[in-house]
């Protein structure tokens, strides 16, 4: 009987020693309060670094912490409040945002640039152009082979992102009209993966965005909206003047209208110098 | 009163030793309970049929589904397939550096083949996507190299270590007895290797393969960035497949926190603990008798 009081008297002397610790930790932070955090969409994770380092330096007493995991990732940590933006590659869903009321946030999103998708293929391929509706029957595996499209015999081996990639819900929204990829389709993990793959593989196609196709083996294609529609290369007027048919805004999304720090950084993102470097890191700026 | 002094000194590190102890039980109580409590949702709203559907379609503007089967066939075909590939390579590895090779050449032979089990999968899955799968597609003049047998060839690297490190003990605690019988009865070293001292270590090296199982149902990185992750039922190692680890990995980032999905990834949880723990069991059971006998 002893030995047991004796143990739990242990077990209560640890417990509350670990509780200090971690009150302790915790009751530091809101004294510090010049940071913020960004999280959220993978593709967007190198221009908010970018965006939070040259903040930064004009603010050196100022901490901006960015870190991926996907727009899906962001939004969630947007709703159960555990960041100060999201930053995502697609809109929220009605689902998220009713989610998000109930957990009393007020989601408001800003544009701060755009992202034109590529559809990718291996430069050794003939094909030049697609139509949508073409570029939906290869993904979709109604077309199997790449003669049907104007190519040489092979058949066609579909690459697409994960389903935790903003790219991959966008582009099935888009350019599926919301019907699922072919089961056969590969997922990777990565876009940095997906080029890599295609630029050894004479019959793979892919699509990303428009700044990892000008890198290794990769052709883009010049997308047609319909089949007597002009073929649109993927460029920066192309896609901010919504020629090319495959872009999309990329949003920043906060709790409310933004105040304080948060504020002072998303007016930064859409200033002069902000958006030059949106360009630099690949994406297309609001302003020319 | 020195010796009171010593007796609360034993008694507290004693405690101090059963806390730690308990604490990864509890842990491993509390995992089961968590998987329990997430994955219920779903069997409930769907029932288990839904389960063992052949698409697995969990991001979809048309019709969500949830069939696992495509996902548990990926995981035992990957697996194997590095089970052929590990299983004679590590069983004949720790045959020679248990029974042939020289005092000397096993003490660089065993920390070596150690050093293979401690990198990191995610730098073997980097490995496997420059080197080994455009071998695979070149060697098997394939269309892609992303496929269920260049993440089996890794899986069997993993797995290899493992193997050789249990099975050698096994067999050298095989008894010196056993050996000077054969050699007695004029049998060769071959022979006597071959008839008597791998059936005396096989419970043992059966523990080893299992074990090695264990950590290849298990794995995830090095998988999933050589398998293409295409979620398709096929017992071709040529074809891509996707594995249950992969998916859990791949998704977990994404998913709509308490979605069907969400509860659905928790539902492979599931199934893949019960496989590893059902070969974990297996093998301690094995493992077991082999020290008996």
């Amino acid at each position: 009987m002893r030995s047991i009081i004796r143990y739990a008297a242990v077990v209560v002397a640890i417990g509350s020693l670990a509780i200090w610790l971690g009150c302790g930790r915790k009751s530091e932070s809101p004294a510090a309060k010049a940071s913020i955090d960004i999280k959220g969409s993978d593709t967007m994770v190198n221009l908010m670094s970018a965006l939070a380092e040259a903040f930064m330096k004009a603010h050196p007493d100022k901490q901006v912490a960015v870190t991926g995991g996907g727009s899906g990732t962001g939004i969630a940590a947007l709703i159960n409040g555990t960041t100060d933006i999201c930053a995502s590659s697609r809109s929220m869903q009605e689902k998220e945002i009713d989610l998000a009321k109930q957990k009393n946030i007020q989601p408001k999103e800003v544009v701060i640039g755009m992202d034109g998708l590529a559809v990718m293929v291996n430069k050794s391929n003939p094909v030049d152009s697609l139509t949508l509706e073409q570029i939906k029957q290869l993904f979709q595996g109604t077309v199997t082979d790449w003669a049907a499209v104007g190519g040489n015999k092979g058949e066609v081996l579909i690459h697409s992102r994960e389903s935790n990639s903003g790219t991959y819900v966008y582009f099935k929204e888009h350019v599926l009209n919301k019907g699922d990829f072919a089961t056969n389709a590969r997922l990777m993990t990565s876009t940095a993966a997906l080029v890599q793959e295609i630029s050894t593989n004479v019959n793979a196609v892919g699509y990303g965005g428009e700044a990892y196709g000008k890198q290794g083996n990769i052709k883009m294609l010049h997308v047609r909206k319909t089949a007597d529609a002009p073929a649109v290369y993927p460029t920066e007027e192309t896609v901010r003047g919504g020629a090319y048919p495959i872009s999309r805004p990329l949003f920043l999304y906060t709790n409310g209208a933004a105040t304080g720090l948060t504020s002072e950084f998303i007016t930064f993102c859409n200033s002069a110098e902000g958006q030059k470097i949106v360009r630099e890191v690949g994406y297309v700026p609001m302003k020319g | 009163m020195p010796l009171s002094k010593q007796y609360w000194k034993a008694r507290a590190i004693r405690y101090f030793f059963m806390t730690c102890a308990a604490t990864s039980v509890l842990i491993v109580v509390l995992v089961f309970l968590f998987l329990g409590k997430e994955s219920i949702p779903f069997v409930a709203k769907h029932g288990v049929g839904e389960l063992f559907g052949e698409v697995w379609q969990p991001v979809s503007f048309e019709d969500e589904q949830f069939g696992i089967l495509p996902l548990v066939t990926g995981s035992i075909l990957v697996t194997l397939l590095a089970t052929i590939l590990a299983v004679p390579f590590g069983v004949v590895s720790a045959i020679y550096i248990a029974e042939m090779a020289s005092p000397v050449e096993r003490e660089i032979w065993k920390p070596v083949i150690e050093l293979l089990a401690g990198i990191p999968s995610v730098v073997l899955g980097f490995f496997g996507l420059v080197v080994v799968a455009p071998l695979v597609k070149e060697t098997f003049g394939l269309t892609s190299g992303l496929n269920a047998l260049t993440g089996s060839i890794l899986l069997a690297l993993m797995a290899i270590p493992t193997i050789i490190s249990i099975s050698e003990d096994a067999i050298r605690n095989v008894p010196k007895s056993y050996k000077e019988a054969s050699y007695s009865l004029g049998a060769s070293k071959l022979q006597t290797i071959w008839k008597v001292t791998v059936p005396a270590a096989l419970s043992g090296i059966v523990a080893a393969v299992m074990l090695g199982l264990g950590r290849v149902v298990g794995e995830t990185m090095a998988v999933m960035m050589v398998t293409g992750n295409a979620a398709i039922i096929t017992f071709s190692p040529v074809e891509s497949v996707r594995t249950m680890t992969a998916t859990v990995a791949a998704e977990m980032g994404e998913v709509p926190f308490g979605s069907d999905h969400y509860h659905a990834l928790f539902v492979i949880g599931v199934v893949l603990l019960c496989m590893t723990f059902g070969l974990n069991m297996i093998a301690q059971k094995v493992l077991k008798k082999y020290r008996i006998g």
